[in-house]
């Protein structure tokens, strides 16, 4: 296979880029949904909600921007995997549309709060169930009729086990968020929960990657014909030290809540960053196997190319405004940047 | 009855993007009015200004909260339910979005964490720069929307090759003949949709005597917006009515109820029941010739009737009919209020004079019903064409089985009545609770620079809760 550079890889990069931020903010956006029911006071909910509520719905605009990327870049590919996928996008949406607006509800609610607690927790878990779900079909392949009667074929052991993968995925992100964003028992608690989140991740993806490698036999030709299996054996060991490393750290916030020490500040850090790698690594290996499909052993990405009228006119757009977002998404994080108080700021 | 697929998945959309654009309408308006005050608070040192602001960006937080979820599912909707028109069009209406993404979406939600959470962070000017890159980020958003639909109503700048459109000029494409009337209508109609909602709630409290200075500044400024952009806007519809008779008669033919293929001097119709079937219309109440008047500046100019083009070409003439009678309608009586409070005004009775107040306060949804009103003439006039003249809206839809877009109707109409009846419930209840008094709005020391105030701020208010043993009170009373 050669790789031609043009505009659709570019634009398949793009995707990728964008693909890979909304996982990562919102993961641990909607993973502070999946941990809700773990959590039981009213307070513990106040504190998870506040350290994202001026963010969610930032997160959720990379959604909307991986979606009209693939529409106005791979038009083929978008009307093909949004009509696949019927199903799962309306429940994810579904989710979307509870989980977001409890936001606003439940902190002006008094008697009404433990609905918008489960609207949250139900929804969020439901969108990530549903992404998860989505990975997974899309990695195992659709048949040729797929819009059709047949479009059940999301519904599989494999893929069901992703959707899962990926709640137990966001969740982790969520809990390395929080040892950041809180202290005292809350931040113990998430420590304790991400160690053990780090273990059930680690083998999520142990299994997810020998099923693939199992039931595909063009992913297992990517993977071991030729020297291949060399070029690659990076990721998997490049994810067991983050794994490692991450699970240390996360041990160290534990163990100095125990002593009644402090907790030293890159502990609380370094987590999220080595969450978020872990992540990133996945994601290359996901590339590497569906590469170049869109829709596995359907559509490449070349196929579903858009015109380059197209392409060339959403260049200087992203050129332009895609460093200025990026900027003042990083400024917004600065500004709140710190433990999350239990005092009601703002509006 | 066997279940159509393509009606189903049209029904849907329709729900959706009505649902959806009831809190656009709102936030774009009410941003500016938000960022007007902030301005005016900076600028006069007035704290009348700054607990509106205050106030005003509750109802704004929840509201623009609906929109973004009820958004977020159109960006979608296209290729869930119109994979065929996705895959033809989306080279020319993907980027349009893209760009909407990339220039508005971002902006607002980057800047409406620190709009609504930040004022204990940032400066007051920081503060008010949020809120005013937040309110041109929903006036971008129109923008980009807006061109994408109307080149869907008056398409043009693009070509057909091999069953797709693609796009030859993109000047041509963004602005196409519609696209700067139809811009400029909608951008008046969310300023004017909120400036009733905030004039029926700032008349709602004269009338309860409660919050009477708040009620009273509210209520003026507002109705000198309405009298300012009440009747430019029945200029810019008129406008607007000119350019559809140009490119889209079929539809202007549909809005006056003309059947003749070709007719002079044209009644204004001002009621009728127009009938498809008998190709006429029953119980005309008209005015004789002031269509033609109105369209074509001349008591015997000719415009082009239903009759012009097969019955399969014509759009649902009632519907539209009626549509664009509700929305001028509206129209009038808001330019009536907006002249009669001028009145009242100058004669120095306005804030006592309850009979006027009252059904102003009632007339928070007109401006929401309006615009509902507006976009039914616009999509439904436009039928059977999705790409007007080009391609038939029956003949994209996905081939999806009817069941399953039945299903997802069905959890949209459940889901979208419930979150309704929530939002109208936390409005009010807002709105009851009226607006913090000035005095403690001072407290909150707004505009500290330094970031790591909040964080000190914080742990006095902690010590504090301490020593009085009730921290619930502090976080609850918070405004």
């Amino acid at each position: 296979m050669e790789l031609e550079l043009g505009l659709g890889l570019f634009y398949l990069l793009l995707l990728g880029f964008a693909i890979l931020m909304y996982v990562l903010l919102d993961g641990f956006d909607l993973g502070m949904g999946i941990l809700y029911p773990w959590f039981n006071s009213d307070a513990e909910h106040d504190h998870l909600m506040r350290s994202v509520a001026h963010v969610w719905d930032g997160n959720e605009t990379w959604l909307v921007f991986g979606g009209v990327i693939l529409f106005g870049a791979f038009p083929a590919a978008y009307a093909a995997i949004a009509s696949t996928f019927y199903l799962p996008i309306i429940l994810m949406l579904i989710g979307l549309i509870f989980r977001g607006v409890a936001f606003e509800y439940r902190f002006k609610s008094d008697t009404s709060k433990k609905y918008w607690n489960s609207a949250f927790a139900i929804g969020s878990s439901l969108a990530a169930f549903c992404q998860g779900l989505m990975l997974g079909t899309l990695v195992q392949g659709v048949p040729t009729d797929f819009i059709d009667q047949s479009s059940f074929s999301w519904l599989s052991p494999f893929s069901l086990f992703c959707g899962l993968a990926v709640m137990a995925g966001y969740a982790l992100l969520a809990c390395c968020y929080l040892v950041m964003k809180s202290r005292g028992e809350l931040q113990h608690k998430a420590a304790r929960y991400g160690q053990r989140l780090v273990l059930i991740v680690m083998l999520s993806m142990l299994l997810v990657s020998l099923w693939t490698v199992w039931i595909e036999p063009e992913i297992r030709a990517r993977w071991f014909g030729g020297w291949h299996a060399l070029w690659l054996i990076p990721l998997p060991l490049l994810s067991m030290l983050a794994a490692r490393l991450l699970f240390r750290d996360l041990g160290r916030v534990n163990r100095s809540h125990k002593a009644e020490t402090a907790v030293q500040q890159r502990h609380e850090e370094r987590p999220f960053w080595l969450a978020s790698g872990l992540f990133l690594l996945a994601f290359v290996g996901l590339l590497v196997s569906v590469f170049p499909y869109l829709l596995p052993r359907q559509l490449t990405y070349l196929e579903a190319a858009a015109p380059d009228s197209s392409l060339m006119f959403m260049l200087p757009g992203i050129f332009i405004f895609l460093p200025l977002i990026c900027a003042y998404t990083l400024w917004g994080y600065k500004i709140f940047a710190g433990k999350i108080e239990d005092y009601q700021e703002g509006y | 009855m066997e279940l159509d697929v393509s009606i189903l998945s049209r029904i849907q959309f329709a729900f959706t993007v009505s649902f959806h654009i009831i809190f656009p309408s709102i936030t774009i308006g009410l941003a500016t009015l938000i960022a007007i005050w902030e301005g005016l608070w900076l600028k006069t040192g007035n704290p009348q200004y700054l607990q509106l602001a205050k106030f005003w960006i509750k109802p704004f937080a929840i509201t623009f909260g609906m929109g973004v979820v009820s958004g977020i599912v159109l960006s979608y909707e296209f290729g869930t339910n119109f994979s065929k028109f996705s895959e033809m069009a989306g080279a020319v209406i993907g980027p349009l979005m893209a760009y909407e993404v990339l220039t508005a979406f971002f902006l607002e939600a980057g800047f409406l964490g620190v709009m609504l959470f930040g004022w204990q962070r940032v400066s007051a000017k920081m503060h008010f720069f949020a809120t005013v890159t937040v309110a041109v980020g929903t006036w971008i958003s129109a923008f980009w929307i807006i061109a994408a639909n109307s080149w869907m109503q008056t398409p043009q700048g693009h070509q057909f090759v091999d069953g797709k459109f693609e796009v030859v000029s993109w000047i041509e494409v963004i602005f196409n003949p519609s696209m700067p009337y139809r811009f400029f209508h909608m951008l008046l109609a969310a300023f004017i949709t909120a400036t009733f909602v905030v004039m029926a709630t700032h008349a709602w409290y004269l009338r309860k005597g409660q919050h009477i200075d708040f009620g009273r500044k509210g209520l003026s400024m507002t109705l000198w917006i309405a009298l300012v952009l009440t009747p430019l806007q029945a200029w810019v519809g008129d406008l607007h009515g000119l350019n559809v008779k140009e490119h889209q008669p079929v539809k202007l033919a549909a809005m006056e109820g003309i059947w003749a293929e070709k007719e002079a001097n044209v009644p204004l119709l001002l009621f009728a029941l127009p009938d498809m079937k008998a190709e006429k219309n029953h119980y005309e109440v008209a005015v004789p010739g002031l269509a033609s008047l109105i369209l074509t500046h001349s008591w015997d100019g000719e415009l082009q009737g239903l009759k012009s083009v097969p019955a399969a070409d014509r759009p649902n003439v009632p519907m539209v009919f009626f549509s664009f009678r509700i929305m001028v309608g509206i129209g009038l009586l808001m330019i009536g209020v907006a002249l009669l409070g001028a009145y009242l005004r100058w004669r120095g009775t306005l804030y006592q004079s309850n009979w006027f107040l009252w059904p102003v306060s009632l007339m928070a949804p007109t401006g929401i019903i309006a615009v509902l009103a507006g976009w039914y003439v616009v999509e439904i006039g436009r039928q059977p064409w999705i790409i007007y003249g080009l391609v038939r809206t029956s003949e994209v839809v996905s081939p999806l089985p009817a069941e399953r877009v039945l299903f997802s109707l069905t959890l949209f109409v459940l889901t979208y009545s419930l979150l309704f009846a929530v939002y109208l419930y936390f409005m009010r209840k807002l709105i009851k609770k009226g607006p913090a008094p000035i005095d403690h709005l001072q407290q909150q020391r707004i505009g500290v620079k330094a970031s790591g105030y909040a964080l000190s701020f914080t742990k006095t208010l902690a010590t504090d809760a301490e020593t009085s043993n009730s921290p619930a009170t502090e976080t609850k009373g918070a405004y």
